[in-house]
């Protein structure tokens, strides 16, 4: 085609008016214009977190749970937990009594309000959970940092992970239950004893990965303080693994009591819990029409657990910097 | 590869070292009473120290470590004290070894099955009513204690089944519930991996290709996508036995069953300490092996994940 023109001897552009052009104005700024990107990575996770609308709406329905939960005792015409009521007629104690209007969800075979210790329990579980979870992210991430960062740990801290790893959560928590008096604490430390080794093997990959990706080089070659690549570099990658772990970590935890409760190193019964209510509950499921004291206490367990699963799931999509547009 | 067996069977006997020892030193941090049932207050000082003597749990600890591998080299895991009193704990528990055997291997290639068929189903008609139904059920069984929905299973799928509620090995229709429920979480597990690999195989270029050049859904499927996927699903092996071992203890105590997990539970409640001690150390070993045998198996599957490993990336 071009060729075609210099054989013909016409110069290129001879036949357009100039009249049809102006010269373009040197703008400065335009150069920053476009070189501007008003990306935010909390906007934007926010904005992804939100088109999932199943778990907008486990959000607010565990909001309103969670809300409640700790309002309840102060909330009027509320019973204690761990009275026991009498009738006032025979002086006998109130036992099974069917869920009626003086008790919202009946009472337990030795006359206790299971409506109240169900929110008693839940308050245990979840100060538990939350504890085993931050304990668990802290340790976690502090460990995963320093192995993943420090080349000349790598080689022997991999050896102790796998050490450690081989062997199955169930008989680290069973021993240390075993081993510990039962109680609130122990079950911290037994659970906190295992549930961090995950999350410490899933940061120590990522910073691996990421640290010498070539849009790292570059910024540290642009001279980028190394605060700066820490925080919105490698974080945003890491955010997503660690808010998943820690948000799984509860329903983990709730689970671990149950067992630990059905095998009898839980916590005492003189606290309530879910899974001392869940146990309770087993032990008189083969009476169909006691079997609410059962069937309550799943059913706000299961909407606890399956709503922090599936937001953890989803908000671990959103804050993934790879899901963003 | 023959490297790496070994490199890995080694590191698996550390382990095993590693764990059995710290087991051994745990349980001496528990009170000596507790190894005498309720006969403890009965006893005056100097019976009490006499009866310590015997047991050995006067000497220091190293002396009491290097007894108990003296033991184990000869096959002796220690006498019940509680459970049954002077009864070699190995004899107690041979008995019990084919039941948790059967309903291990059992549960294991029952979830491997209908968890591997399910993924394909829902990876095939991504998005569709299968996928909607497997999901479901993925983040029901994560999400939802396994001692809690293994209970309600007990309860009301013996009731709907109109099977046995408690174990009995003359009654073959006892056998079925507890398997299919310690194979329900490995199940999910595989179920929700083949379904992700495949997903992502499905989204490749060579696919495309495929798909170009006029080969059959059905050939893209069975040659490429899932065999490809079946490679990295080797890892969950390990796991999903480790899952299983968890469940049988759950399991086998909630229907009765006479395997090792029941007996754990039992002899835990009943502060039965050589019990406990030697049980721990046969459900790790168990774990280690089972862990063991699954990254050998991974390792023939794959060739390349030898050089992966060595960075201790599992």
């Amino acid at each position: 085609m071009k060729g075609g023109d210099t054989d013909s001897g016409v110069v290129p552009g001879d036949d357009i008016d100039p009249g049809l052009f102006d010269f373009a104005e040197f703008d400065e700024n335009a150069g920053e214009r476009t070189g501007y990107s008003d990306y935010s990575y909390w906007r934007s996770t926010f904005k992804v977190f939100l088109k999932n609308r199943v778990a907008v709406v486990l959000l607010v329905l565990l909001g309103a749970l969670l809300l409640f939960t700790f309002f309840q005792p102060f909330l009027p015409g509320q019973k204690l937990p761990t009275k026991i009521y009498i009738d006032p007629a025979t002086g006998m104690q109130l036992r099974n009594q069917t869920p009626n209007a003086e008790f919202w969800f009946g009472t337990n075979s030795i006359g206790q309000d299971l409506w109240s210790r169900i929110w008693a329990g839940t308050r245990t579980s979840l100060l538990l959970g939350f504890i085993v979870g931050i304990v668990e992210m802290v340790i976690g991430i502090a460990f995963g940092a320093v192995w993943g960062y420090v080349r000349k740990i790598d080689r022997v801290v991999t050896e102790i992970y796998n050490v450690l790893n081989n062997i199955p959560t169930t008989i680290i928590l069973l021993l240390m239950a075993y081993i510990l008096r039962p109680g609130f604490r122990t079950m911290v430390i037994a659970m906190c004893a295992t549930g961090w080794l995950g999350l410490a093997r899933f940061v120590r990959n990522q910073i691996v990965i990421i640290r010498d990706r070539e849009y790292n080089l570059a910024s540290r070659c642009l001279g980028t303080p190394t605060k700066r690549i820490v925080a919105r570099n490698l974080l945003p990658y890491l955010v997503s693994v660690i808010m998943l772990q820690t948000a799984l970590s509860i329903p983990g935890t709730i689970g671990w009591e149950v067992f630990l409760t059905y095998i009898g190193l839980g916590l005492p019964v003189s606290i309530p819990s879910l899974g001392n209510l869940v146990n309770e509950g087993r032990l008189i499921m083969m009476a169909p029409e006691l079997r609410y004291q059962l069937i309550f206490p799943t059913i706000v367990l299961s909407l606890i657990t399956i709503s922090f699963y599936v937001l953890g799931n989803a908000f671990s999509d959103a804050s993934d910097p790879r899901n963003h547009v | 590869m023959l490297r790496y067996t070994a490199k890995r069977l080694i590191q698996s006997f550390v382990t095993l070292f590693i764990v059995v020892t710290a087991v051994f030193l745990l349980m001496r941090l528990l009170p000596v009473e507790g190894y005498f049932g309720d006969g403890w207050d009965k006893l005056d000082p100097s019976q009490r120290t006499a009866a310590l003597d015997r047991m050995g749990l006067n000497d220091p600890w190293y002396v009491q470590l290097g007894h108990f591998y003296a033991g184990l080299a000869k096959g002796d895991l220690g006498t019940s004290i509680i459970y049954r009193r002077d009864v070699p704990i190995t004899e107690v528990i041979a008995p019990r070894i084919p039941y948790s055997m059967y309903f291990g291997i059992t549960a294991t290639l029952l979830a491997l099955a209908v968890g591997l068929s399910l993924g394909i189903l829902m990876a095939r008609f991504k998005g569709r009513f299968w996928d909607k139904t497997g999901t479901a059920y993925i983040v029901f069984v994560n999400a939802v204690p396994s001692a809690v929905y293994l209970l309600f299973i007990q309860l009301y799928g013996t009731d709907l089944l109109s099977l046995p509620l408690l174990f009995d090995k003359y009654k073959l229709s006892s056998w079925v519930l507890p398997a299919i429920s310690m194979s329900l979480g490995g199940t999910a597990g595989y179920a929700m991996w083949m379904r992700r690999y495949m997903v992502d195989e499905l989204n490749k270029d060579y696919i495309k290709l495929a798909r170009a050049k006029g080969m059959p859904n059905k050939q893209i499927m069975v040659r490429h996508v899932m065999r490809n996927a079946f490679v990295p699903m080797a890892q969950y092996l390990p796991a999903a036995i480790l899952s299983t071992i968890s469940g049988s203890i759950y399991i086998e105590s909630l229907y009765s069953i006479p395997g090792m997990g029941g007996l754990l539970v039992d002899v835990i409640q009943r502060q039965d300490n050589p019990m406990v001690q030697a049980l721990v150390l046969i459900f790790s070993s168990v774990g280690i092996i089972g862990l063991f045998l699954g990254d050998v198996l991974m390792a023939i599957f794959d060739p390349r994940i030898k050089l992966v490993k060595s960075e201790g990336s599992r």
